[in-house]
């Protein structure tokens, strides 16, 4: 089940206002989902959220599976909680550099 | 990817507060999101979006808006002569000029800055150009015909991902823009200020009294300066009562050329409560890839460890993105303190130039011709360009090395080293050097040469200048001086 998902590629949730796009992705088929709906690639009406799983997510945070061997950017901002084959990804922790320009 | 998600993302968290001040123009978000929509709007299929004119709203504007319009973005320097600029615009047909100049070229449709923000906009997503060009940069030409570097979407996206975190701006934080259009820190000012959501405070033309005034005015809290620039105003506010009073400002950052020793010392004696960031990039690698932080400039300036308290004069250390490698001339790794050529990997790095073609070898490293070394704890130290190394006899000389030396004594304000060509030794060392009050005696000047270094360093010719030739983004012009002395 699912896809094999490119760098670069946007995907909308289904039940939420939530955006992201693949920073890097193993070359593999990934369920991803969000609020307990698959993810899609054109935006368009919403459906109904899985209550347990409506843990938000927010724009410019980064979100990774454990391993890191993938990575997402959240380019908007909702309230599901996104998952790839059924475990929730986390926000990853980067490092703050000085501003520089 | 594209970098106009960059400007999507913060029009979208965030349109309400202020992007840009411009003189008395104001931009929100959501306003800089539309003027981008009507700049894309304008460009006809195939043009690229040129850029004629001093930083404002359209410059910030035109670069997201090119993205829009999946074209790539070309600041031309207004400050080049015009059979310069008309020669480069015969190299980026068919284009769309955005300029307030009278002036035709051919091929080039032109649009001035107010009349580009107006009227309808183009609709709908970005197109995913990753692997296209988003900015093409003419290069200084220092060392001949201005090449064209090639910045795609995925560099510059590279770059901003990994370096700055989305919307980690305060709503009061203010940066001071005074860096051109046409330079690589112009473009990743905008950049880096819309996806941090720091408002950009604009100043066209540079002067010590315009900068404070405008600082001061806008509660600014960043800014970045070249080398030059800090320098005058240290030299203005030691010209008018030695104070120096922005409050507001927190965080100065400083690159694009080497930094005289004095001259840090000085502004960091003057700003107590700001944070200094020495930052080394190339256009070639779409701005910063090592970073001197504030830390290190606490710690290099209280410590009495000669090897700490030198990395006042280094460039830091590699961003967590990217590689640093040192090379000998044969390719081989170098060790610890060994001076050899900067080498540099990352998906930042783009190592392009359009005809030329990549510039990275196999593995993905670029050869940035700087010269310097890394030490213990990974700090790097430049030491010129390769292409600046006086060879006397077969013996390398780095122009830094006697320009440091020629420095320390009282009468010197300022110099540069470079070569002079030599029947006897192939080249040997010339000297420019401008002076505070009266003029050194030159055997004098030679002595401490061979005193602190050795005799193949000592300038076989000396000459006097008012000052030296600076590109107005604080590059010293080395040809220009190789010149001069020839001329003797």
């Amino acid at each position: 089940m699912g896809d094999i998902i490119k760098a670069g590629t946007k995907l909308s949730s289904a039940v939420c206002q939530t955006q992201i796009m693949a920073l890097r992705a193993p070359i593999e088929r990934l369920e991803i989902t969000c609020g307990g709906a698959p993810m899609v690639t054109e935006d368009g009406e919403k459906g109904e959220m899985d209550s347990d799983l409506a843990g938000g997510t927010l724009v410019g945070k980064r979100y990774v599976d454990e391993r890191e061997a993938m990575e997402f950017l959240c380019t908007r901002a909702g309230e599901g909680t996104v998952q790839v084959n059924g475990v929730s990804l986390d926000i990853k922790q980067a490092k703050q550099l000085p501003s520089s320009d | 990817m594209n970098i106009h998600l960059i400007l999507q993302m913060a029009a979208e968290a965030m349109g309400d507060r202020e992007a840009i001040t411009a003189g008395d123009q104001r931009f929100t978000y959501a306003d800089l999101a539309q003027a981008t929509r009507q700049v894309a709007a304008k460009l006809n299929h195939g043009q690229r979006l040129a850029y004629l004119a001093e930083n404002h709203t359209a410059m910030a504007a035109g670069i997201f808006g090119a993205a829009l319009a999946g074209t790539s973005f070309v600041p031309v320097s207004y400050r080049l002569a015009e059979e310069q600029i008309e020669a480069l615009m015969k190299r980026i047909t068919p284009a769309l000029l955005i300029t307030d100049s009278e002036k035709e070229y051919p091929e080039i449709d032109r649009i001035s800055r107010a009349d580009a923000m107006i009227g309808d906009a183009l609709e709908g997503e970005a197109p995913d150009v990753d692997g296209e060009v988003a900015i093409e940069l003419f290069t200084s030409g220092t060392t001949g015909e201005p090449k064209s570097a090639i910045l795609r979407h995925s560099n510059l996206m590279a770059y901003i991902l990994g370096s700055v975190e989305f919307m980690s701006a305060g709503e009061e934080e203010a940066s001071l823009i005074t860096v051109p259009p046409y330079h690589i820190a112009g473009i990743s000012a905008v950049l880096s200020s819309t996806y941090a959501g720091r408002r950009m405070v604009q100043l066209p033309n540079f002067s010590p009294p315009g900068w404070i005034d405008l600082a001061q005015k806008e509660a600014v809290t960043h800014a970045f300066v070249v080398p030059t620039m800090l320098q005058h105003i240290v030299e203005h506010v030691g010209q008018n009562g030695g104070a120096l009073e922005l409050p507001k400002l927190r965080a100065l950052s400083y690159g694009g050329g080497k930094m005289p020793l004095p001259v840090i010392e000085k502004a960091v004696g003057l700003l107590p409560h700001v944070d200094f960031t020495n930052a080394y990039g190339l256009t070639e690698t779409s701005s910063t890839i090592c970073l001197l932080g504030p830390e290190s400039h606490r710690d290099a300036i209280k410590s009495n460890d000669p090897l700490v308290r030198r990395r006042l004069g280094s460039v830091g250390q590699a961003l967590p993105t990217v590689e640093l490698q040192i090379r000998t001339e044969d390719g081989a790794a170098c060790k610890a303190d060994e001076v050899g050529l900067v080498h540099v990997r990352g998906d930042q790095v783009s190592g392009e130039y359009k005809g030329a073609g990549s510039q990275l070898d196999a593995d993905g490293w670029f050869p940035t011709k700087d010269v310097g070394f890394v030490d213990g704890e990974g700090y790097l130290f430049l030491d010129g360009r390769a292409d600046d190394v006086i060879v006397r006899g077969g013996e390398n000389i780095s122009p830094g090395e006697v320009e440091d030396v020629l420095l320390g004594h009282p009468c010197v304000k300022d110099v540069a080293v470079v070569s002079i060509p030599s029947e006897e030794w192939g080249e040997t060392v010339g000297a420019a050097i401008v002076c505070k009050g009266s003029a050194p005696d030159k055997n004098e000047l030679c002595e401490l040469v061979r005193g602190k270094l050795r005799s193949s360093r000592v300038p076989s010719q000396i000459i006097f200048m008012d000052e030296l030739p600076y590109s107005e983004t604080g590059k010293l012009l080395r040809r220009v001086v190789r010149d001069h002395l020839a001329q003797v």
